[in-house]
């Protein structure tokens, strides 16, 4: 294997059971109860929450699978732009509302 | 130099074999009846979309002859078991005979519906210029179910699929339809839509996006329709090409095989309709029509308009292939939306 991130292997996440079947199978009702049903959130709420993620984790897998998902719930580019857009700026949101801390230091160093 | 030993071909077994995917779970899909009679009469188009399994364009020539119109209403009067009439094409509203033959076929009291790509309206008939801008007061003069495909209630769907400016002629085309009554409660007259995915992938659940449709076409262009069909684009023709030329045939027949729904599959339209050819030969649906599978006796002779036989062709064995996985992914898809 010459490179990360193959998308070939977005297929192997089921071996994640190899050496630990019973982890992997908790792991993987977990997931199917939360992602594959709808609930107080609509399986296409969840998507666009999932592809959000993804970006702001910046998964290829997860950005393929739940480009896909979105669209097989019925969402629009539109809604999976603005998506992303909330991870965006909430990242930068994140980013810039660390500034309180530095301005706190600030005042406590400087004369 | 020529083999001197005989050559035994053996068919290769395909991997997404649908006949063994059946038998490993135990289903057996025979014929339940003849309630529809599915003709496609023209492949000609004023369109050219993507996905189509007909290859449908405006430069197609084949058309059912008058011949075999006469043929299918005889069909349709001797036997009132089949109560459905479904007209599609290509445009069907291209076959010169089409108002003749709708007018017919509802003097008979059969339930016409007609697969109408709402364009035509607008743009007429491609090789003659023919103007078809009568066909709402047409379809709405003969009651008949108009059944038109919108891939989505936006543009850029729509489009990608259907070619540059289809979802503004669409939604004009659209706005005369409701002007005439359809979709319109109270008015008998009814306007089904059809959603297709644009790309390799399912379709969202029906009900859901049935009411996104209908909220969004309603706030932004004040349509109103009735129900939404929900179909899943089949792995032949023009859509196989661009899944093959774009190197996701095997990830999309894998998708479809990893949905296979029983449940679907129990609900599939080969069980209770015939597919009509331009040349009069009858397939179990469309989408056998267009990979030149035809329906066979129990003798294996292939079924035809012109020596039909109502009880041979409800005995027949419905045939199966890989493409038959689009219809039981999922919530099922039919021609009349999901199945399970």
């Amino acid at each position: 294997m010459s490179n990360y991130y193959e998308s070939e292997d977005l297929k192997k996440f089921g071996d994640i059971g190899q050496h630990a079947k019973a982890l992997a199978d908790d792991f993987f009702r977990y997931y199917a109860n939360v992602t594959g049903t709808d609930g107080a959130l609509s399986k296409r709420e969840k998507a666009l929450i999932a592809l959000a993620v993804s970006h702001a984790q910046k998964c290829p897998y997860c950005i393929d699978a739940y480009t896909t998902q979105c669209l097989e719930t019925g969402a629009n580019p539109e809604q999976m732009m603005e998506a992303v857009h909330v991870a965006a700026v909430m990242q930068a949101g994140i980013t810039l509302v660390h500034s309180v801390q530095m301005q706190n230091h600030l005042k406590k160093l400087v004369l | 130099m020529n083999a001197v030993f005989p050559i035994r071909v053996l068919e290769e077994k395909s991997k997404y074999d649908f006949a063994g995917l059946l038998r490993a779970h135990g289903i057996e899909l025979p014929p339940v009846s003849i309630d529809t009679l599915q003709v496609n009469i023209t492949k000609l188009c004023n369109q050219v979309c993507r996905h189509c399994h007909v290859d449908a364009s405006p430069s197609r020539t084949e058309k059912l002859s008058p011949a075999g119109v006469a043929k299918c209403l005889e069909i349709l009067e001797r036997h009132p078991q089949i109560a459905n009439l479904d007209i599609t094409g290509g445009a069907p509203e291209l076959h010169p005979g089409f108002d003749a033959f709708v007018e017919k076929a509802v003097a008979l009291g059969k339930h016409v519906m007609v697969r109408h790509n709402l364009t035509v309206q607008l743009d007429g008939n491609p090789q003659t210029g023919e103007n078809k801008e009568y066909l709402p007061g047409f379809f709405a003069r003969n009651g008949v179910e108009v059944i038109s495909s919108l891939p989505y209630y936006q543009e850029f769907f729509t489009d990608a699929q259907r070619g540059s400016g289809v979802f503004k002629k669409s939604i004009e085309a659209m706005q005369r339809l409701n002007r005439e009554g359809f979709g319109v409660a109270g008015s008998g007259l009814v306007l089904n839509l059809v959603y297709n995915p644009v790309g390799a992938y399912l379709p969202a659940a029906q009900a859901g996006l049935e009411a996104d449709y209908k909220r969004e076409l309603k706030d932004k262009f004040g349509l109103v329709f009735n129900g939404l069909y929900t179909i899943t684009n089949m792995p032949i023709n023009r859509f196989r090409l661009h899944l093959e030329k774009s190197g996701q045939y095997e990830a999309y027949m894998e998708k479809l095989l990893a949905a296979f729904n029983p449940a679907a599959a129990a609900g599939v339209m080969c069980r209770s309709l015939i597919s009509v050819g331009h040349d009069g030969r009858i397939y179990d649906c469309d989408f056998n029509q267009m990979l030149e599978m035809d329906a066979v006796d129990g003798r294996g002779r292939p079924l035809s308009i012109f020596d039909f036989d109502f009880d041979r062709a409800l005995a027949r064995r419905i045939r199966f292939d890989d493409h038959c996985l689009g219809c039981t992914a999922g919530a099922g898809s039919s021609c009349g939306g999901a199945t399970a």
